[in-house]
């Protein structure tokens, strides 16, 4: 059996601010980035679902030192979002001042939209990137 | 399976860069085991390797099989692991298996890294690969970034004040500070003793909470060590140090560990399967080298080994519990913090250091007095793989 969605789809509904997952039809688990078995039961038999990007910041950290060729992008700041539907995806955090990030950011409610890292040398093309908004 | 034995251990310097090559490095450190197990390079069967970024460092794969021809080990199966941070670990665990399986009676497994031959930028981005790819690094994720983010995670799931938090992990630095001061084949010797936690903390931010003294260097260096059975190994030396526990786990990327975060669910699989395999527990463990990549490594490490309960590794430290004469003597060598972390050998510096802490062999100042059961700790990625080893005196 193959995947069922694979990161190209994935990738091109992200950039469109649709986030896809998977939803198991075994035990009901929502899995997200894509894999072929369910993260919780590693069943096989799961189908497309669309997430909607809600959730709360659960970690977060402001990046001082960059990797080569994203030294522009300094400082920025990570999140770890617990989205509504359970799993947790890494993006970025919209802010206008990153240094301000603080411990009074976990738990607040964030609004996914995207931002796309156009790739390096390395990494075979580029990728988009859920990109956060505190909801006010 | 038959029992199996260190006869031997050998480790170059770890430091910044080295004028010496990836196989140089290697080779030096393997005839160093070699010539310290009484063995010839004709008498070793097969090598195992851990090298994560030789290909990047200095445009140099399969650095294997030209250190086994280097050293004089002729036309014998050489293989290289990649695991990331615990490469070398792989590398001696499957050496391990080899000769408990009876297939092999001698080998020898080690591993080197060019680390900080390849500057903070290049070694950044390429030690950001062992995150995933796609899923991770297009937010800019590095490895401090993934530490920095469990530490906020650790201080909120644990209910600990930040800086308060903060404050135990200068602690953790501090510690393996002063023991890398008198380790002379640290990085750090001769350096950073005695380091006011104000220092620690006020050092330049890296990813926030992390500062600069929350984070091990980039490092170069090679370690390695021969494995024997036990009848090859009585021939070879009064101080055989048996392997009696190992285990190895893996498991994806971070944002899928969530069930358990900041706990690494991989250690705890890897470790009890260890612990079961050489029926010993977290309190018969002397000393433990384990992977403190980053000040707050060293807490969710020495938790999920079961020497602290989980959210009080902090004050353990604080209080000495962690320090040589405490509970459990956590990093004697200065650790990957301040011996250094060449990360393709950063499992073999640790088996060499418990190694010679087993036979009583190290500087006065940092011997943990009378050690008989030792443990090593070596997690690759963000928790992608983990190997733990269990090593007791066979004397
Ligand atoms: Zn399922």
């Amino acid at each position: 059996m193959g995947h069922k969605l694979i990161f190209k789809d994935y990738n091109e509904a992200l950039k469109n601010n649709r986030l896809l997952g998977l939803k198991c039809q075994s035990c009901g688990a929502i899995t997200v980035p894509p894999k072929i078995a369910c993260r919780q039961c590693a069943g096989q038999d799961m189908e497309i679902t669309e997430l909607r990007g809600n959730g709360k910041i659960r970690t977060f950290t402001t990046v001082f030192v960059a990797a080569e060729g994203r030294e522009s992008e300094i400082p920025y700041t990570i999140v770890m979002v617990e989205l509504d539907e359970g799993p947790w995806i890494m993006g970025n955090l919209e802010t206008t001042d990153p240094k301000a990030a603080s411990m009074e950011l976990i738990g607040k409610r964030v609004k996914m939209e995207n931002r796309v890292f156009p790739g390096d040398k390395y990494s075979a093309g580029g990728g988009a990137r859920p990109l956060f908004d505190l909801v006010r | 399976m038959k029992k199996v034995a260190v006869v031997g251990v050998g480790e170059t310097n770890f430091s910044g860069p080295q004028e010496k090559t990836g196989v140089e490095l290697l080779a030096e450190a393997a005839t160093e085991a070699i010539t310290e197990s009484n063995l010839k390079p004709k008498d070793i069967k097969a090598l195992f390797v851990g090298n994560v970024l030789g290909d990047f460092a200095e445009g140099q794969g399969m650095v294997q099989a030209f250190a086994a021809e280097n050293i004089g080990c002729l036309y014998v199966p050489a293989n290289r692991y990649e695991g990331a941070c615990a490469s070398a670990s792989m590398a001696i665990r499957d050496a391990f298996m080899w000769v408990a399986s009876g297939y092999y009676d001698i080998v020898l497994a080690g591993g080197v890294e060019r680390a900080a031959t390849m500057g903070t930028g290049l070694a950044t981005r390429t030690f950001a690969m062992f995150s995933d790819a796609r899923y991770e690094y297009p937010a800019g994720i590095t490895f401090p970034a993934v530490f920095a983010m469990l530490t906020h995670l650790y201080a909120d799931t644990y209910k600990i004040p930040l800086q308060k938090l903060r404050e135990q992990m200068a602690r953790v630095s501090i510690q393996s500070y002063n023991h890398g001061s008198v380790n002379p084949r640290a990085q750090f010797f001769g350096k950073n003793a005695s380091m006011p936690v104000e220092k620690v903390l006020g050092s330049f931010m890296v990813a926030t909470p992390l500062t600069l003294h929350d984070c091990c260097p980039f490092s170069d260096g090679a370690a390695a060590v021969v494995l024997a059975s036990e009848e090859a190994a009585k021939k070879l030396t009064k101080k055989p140090v048996f392997i009696t526990g190992t285990g190895q786990s893996s498991c994806g990327p971070l944002s899928n560990q969530s069930d358990y975060l900041p706990r690494i669910r991989a250690r705890e699989i890897s470790s009890r399967r260890a612990y079961e395999m050489a029926g010993v527990k977290p309190g018969d463990i002397d000393l433990c080298e384990l992977h403190d990549c980053f000040s707050i490594a060293s807490l969710i490490a020495a938790e999920g080994l079961g020497f602290f309960e989980y959210g009080k590794a902090g004050e353990a430290w604080e209080k000495g519990q962690a320090d040589i004469g405490g509970k459990i003597a956590i990093n004697p060598s200065g650790g990957l913090k301040s011996k250094g972390h060449p990360i393709g050998a950063t499992g073999a510096g640790q088996v060499y250091e418990v190694v010679k802490q087993l036979r009583g062999e190290v500087e006065p100042a940092r011997q943990v007095p009378d050690a008989r059961v030792a443990m090593t700790d070596t997690l690759g990625g963000d928790g992608g793989t983990l190997v733990d080893m269990i090593f007791q005196r066979g004397w």
